[in-house]
């Protein structure tokens, strides 16, 4: 995955460049046709196709239209499978590459405890990436396993001529068919099976991408890798264990239950997660096979330095979430200032954390603290108000004379803004969370504890009716009044009968500390 | 050698059909078929006469009393024009002969061989969809979700474990087993919605049937299962045999006693 890419490219647009060749060239083309009448070649007319082109005239070179670049030698297409990506092609010639492509369909894992049967493009969803450079002439043989149950083709954007290679690669189960295009637009491109229901086809997994180099490679990185998203639609909900039957409806209703990157929940993730190194540049080959969903690709921590939108020329600078759409693809490249894990997500963000639409960069290495600094503190944040807040001036407060009914009544409204947000109305706590005060053996055991409690809060371990809970509460900021009318008031409710606390006893609690 | 085997053929008919095939074949009323991609000047339903087909398709015993009979038509001997390297594999193979399971790796012209034989013939394919069509139930199945759904399950697995035997799966509601969910089969016309008089170099017939395109005729797009066995069957040529790929035979509706098939001995 590591690529000595050669670095002669143009920023310019290519797009313009390209235009300027093909006029370039037709003119040639014209020129010529013209020398050929009159016997006579023009100087500096290279582009009749016979002249071949050396590598020591690049000029000459990128002024050549693919269709026009003359086919030297041959060679076997290097496939990989997903994330891996071929290395970058160093040759400074188009030639004859030969790809072998065996369509399987085979039973594999979406997610853990459930099963799929993929159709797949060499087996693996999404299927092998495939890497030639504009002009090559692609001789492209599809074999369908005999296992198989349906017949295949496959459609490549990045053929020009009728269905993409659709058709004339319709293979039944036990065959192989062949044909031959010429790459004309560099680019990366997606391709599928487009045998009717060609939307079942998709669904189950076949797509990939194919990348066209411009003559002139592309701008040199240090690692590059290969992620595709895809939507399935299975019988039973997400997570449902077994293996899975498509969802003709869902499908239909474009309701997937799994939205992932490379066929599988988890397929980037953990211990298969990309990785490295802090002070790379690191491109992304980014397909989204659909068969519905758009994606909106992000990166969590990172922001794209360019993006080759759609997978064009066109270079987009300084992007945090990128656009790519169902049967299409995008380049995107981002050096890393930093280490940690960066999270690749569709930013449809629910499909990441109820569908699987996640992946992981592991950069490894100590971090830069001038890029990020990591946490630097963590404290208690009380939005509450005033009375969670510890104030040292109150308590001064001459203590009323109450009865026990005044208190419980005064202590409701008390517990009502202070207590109750946690402890619940009903004094039954939050399991596990916050314990009960409702029948509370802890609470009605101890009179000056509970006073304690509330006028320096308690934090760790306790049991209450039996049940174990670590957890913090603050310090309330209540008068000895006050903190007298709400004790009352919880230890003659919810199921609980005490005796009447007076503001003296919340006073000499308060002063013993 | 035609003369022979069509004498062979009405001698085994006499003997009784018990023993060359899978039994008596089933009554189907008339009816219609709704064609998945109507011609342009086609009829969205097209009547089918009544007919006869086998209640299950044709199983490894049952071909096998043939290729004993027709020496032309055993693994070896036929010509690569009638089927390809593949024809009747498994029996040689480690997958095996099984008596009760359907017959596949078998070609077009092997399949339509044992139906002459058996003084029948392949089904159209209007009469195999009419037949298919049809749930436990009702005759139009696909009104029943779990109809499709099964078909579906069955065209979404693959084809690498053994094959079950046939009637393992209850009947439809004309009484016929293993019409979905078993093997693909062979029509007489499987390649007719593709292909006119031009054969197979016809690509701009079979365009239609790519992508969107394949959508834009079709009586039910949301019909995915008879999508899949239309692109299956114009994935085919005649020579072809595959794992998955089997058939089963048809007659005319019973005429007055062997008035049909007593003609050509004669």
């Amino acid at each position: 995955m590591r690529s000595p890419i050669r670095s002669s490219f143009e920023s310019l647009s290519g797009r313009a460049r390209q235009t300027a060749r093909r006029t370039q060239c037709l003119a040639l083309i014209a020129l010529g046709l013209t020398a050929c009448q009159d016997a006579k070649p023009p100087a500096n007319a290279p582009a009749s196709g016979a002249a071949p082109v050396t590598a020591t005239a690049p000029a000459t070179a990128a002024a050549i239209a693919p269709i026009d670049m003359p086919i030297k030698g041959e060679e076997v297409a290097q496939l990989t499978v997903p994330p891996a990506v071929p290395p970058p092609i160093t040759r400074d010639h188009a030639t004859k590459v030969i790809v072998k492509m065996e369509v399987r369909e085979q039973v594999g894992r979406i997610a853990d405890g459930v099963e799929y049967t993929f159709w797949t493009f060499g087996g693996s969803v999404p299927g092998r990436f495939m890497r030639v450079r504009a002009g090559d002439q692609v001789e492209f043989h599809l074999s369908n396993h005999p296992s198989s149950k349906m017949p295949h083709n496959i459609d490549l954007h990045a053929v020009t001529g009728p269905g993409g290679g659709a058709t004339s690669s319709f293979t039944a189960p036990g065959k192989t068919t062949q044909f031959t295009f010429r790459a004309l637009n560099p680019g990366l491109y997606v391709y599928h099976c487009a045998t009717a229901p060609v939307g079942m086809h998709i669904a189950n997994g076949m797509y990939g991408l194919i990348l066209v180099e411009p003559p002139e490679g592309l701008p040199k990185v240090d690692r590059e890798y290969y992620v595709m998203q895809g939507d399935f639609y299975t019988a039973g909900a997400y997570a449902e264990p077994g293996l899975q039957p498509f969802s003709m409806d869902k499908a239909i209703r474009e309701q997937p239950d799994y939205v992932v990157f490379n066929g599988a929940v988890g397929a980037l993730t953990g211990d298969k997660a990309l990785t490295a190194e802090p002070g790379e540049t690191v491109r992304l080959f980014v397909g989204n096979g659909g068969p519905n969903l758009v994606s909106s690709f992000h990166v969590i921590g990172e922001i794209f330095d360019r993006v080759f939108t759609e997978g064009g020329d066109a270079v987009n600078n300084n992007v945090q979430t990128t656009l790519v759409p169902a049967g299409g693809a995008t380049m995107v490249e981002f050096k890393l200032d930093t280490t940690g894990t960066f999270i690749l997500v569709d930013h449809s963000i629910f499909r990441a954390f109820n569908k699987g639409a996640l992946g992981m960069l592991k950069v490894g290495g100590p971090p830069n603290k001038a890029v990020y600094s990591g946490k630097q503190d963590e404290r208690i944040y009380l939005p509450e108000g005033s009375a969670a807040q510890v104030l040292p001036a109150v308590g001064k407060v001459i203590p009323a004379k109450r009865t026990q009914a005044e208190r419980i009544e005064l202590g409701k409204a008390v517990y009502a803004a202070n207590c109750a947000a946690c402890h619940q109305p009903d004094g039954k706590g939050i399991p596990a969370a916050f314990p009960p005060l409702a029948s509370s053996d802890y609470l009605m055991a101890d009179v000056d504890r509970s006073i304690d409690v509330v006028l320096k809060g308690l934090t760790g371990k306790i049991t209450v009716n039996g049940a174990p809970y670590d957890s913090v509460m603050p310090a309330v900021a209540l008068n000895d009044d006050q903190i007298a009318n709400v004790l009352t008031y919880v230890r003659n409710s919810f199921g609980n009968q005490g005796a009447m606390i007076e503001a003296a006893a919340v006073s000499a609690r308060r002063s013993a500390h | 050698m035609q003369m022979l085997m069509q004498t062979l053929g009405v001698l085994v008919l006499l003997c009784g059909v018990a023993q060359a095939g899978p039994g008596p074949l089933i009554d189907i009323p008339a009816g219609t078929y709704e064609p998945l991609l109507p011609g342009k000047n086609e009829p969205k339903q097209k009547p089918v006469a009544a007919f006869r087909i086998d209640r299950h398709p044709v199983t490894d015993a049952d071909f096998k009393r043939f290729v004993q009979a027709s020496k032309r038509w055993r693994p070896g001997a036929v010509p690569a024009l009638f089927a390809d390297a593949n024809y009747l594999r498994h029996w040689a193979g480690p997958a095996r002969f099984a008596p009760q399971q359907p017959v596949t790796h078998i070609s077009y012209f092997a399949a339509d061989a044992y139906c002459a034989w058996r003084g029948a013939r392949l089904p159209t394919t209007a009469e195999w969809e009419y037949v298919g069509a049809a749930s436990a139930t009702q005759r139009r199945g696909r009104d029943d979700p779990q109809y499709n759904r099964r078909i579906l399950e069955w065209y979404g697995r693959p084809a690498n474990a053994a094959l079950s035997a046939v009637e393992s799966q209850p009947p439809n509601v004309f009484g016929v087993h293993d019409m979905h969910g078993l093997v693909w089969e062979w029509t007489s016309d499987f390649n007719s919605v593709l292909v006119t008089g031009e054969s197979r170099g016809d690509s701009a017939l079979e365009r239609g049937l790519f992508c969107g395109a394949g959508a834009l005729g079709a009586a039910d797009p949301s019909d995915y299962a008879a999508f899949m066995r239309t692109a299956f069957r114009s994935s085919l040529d005649g020579r072809y045999t595959g794992v998955s790929l089997g058939f089963r035979c048809a007659q005319d509706a019973r005429r007055p006693p062997h008035s049909k098939s007593k003609e050509p001995s004669r």
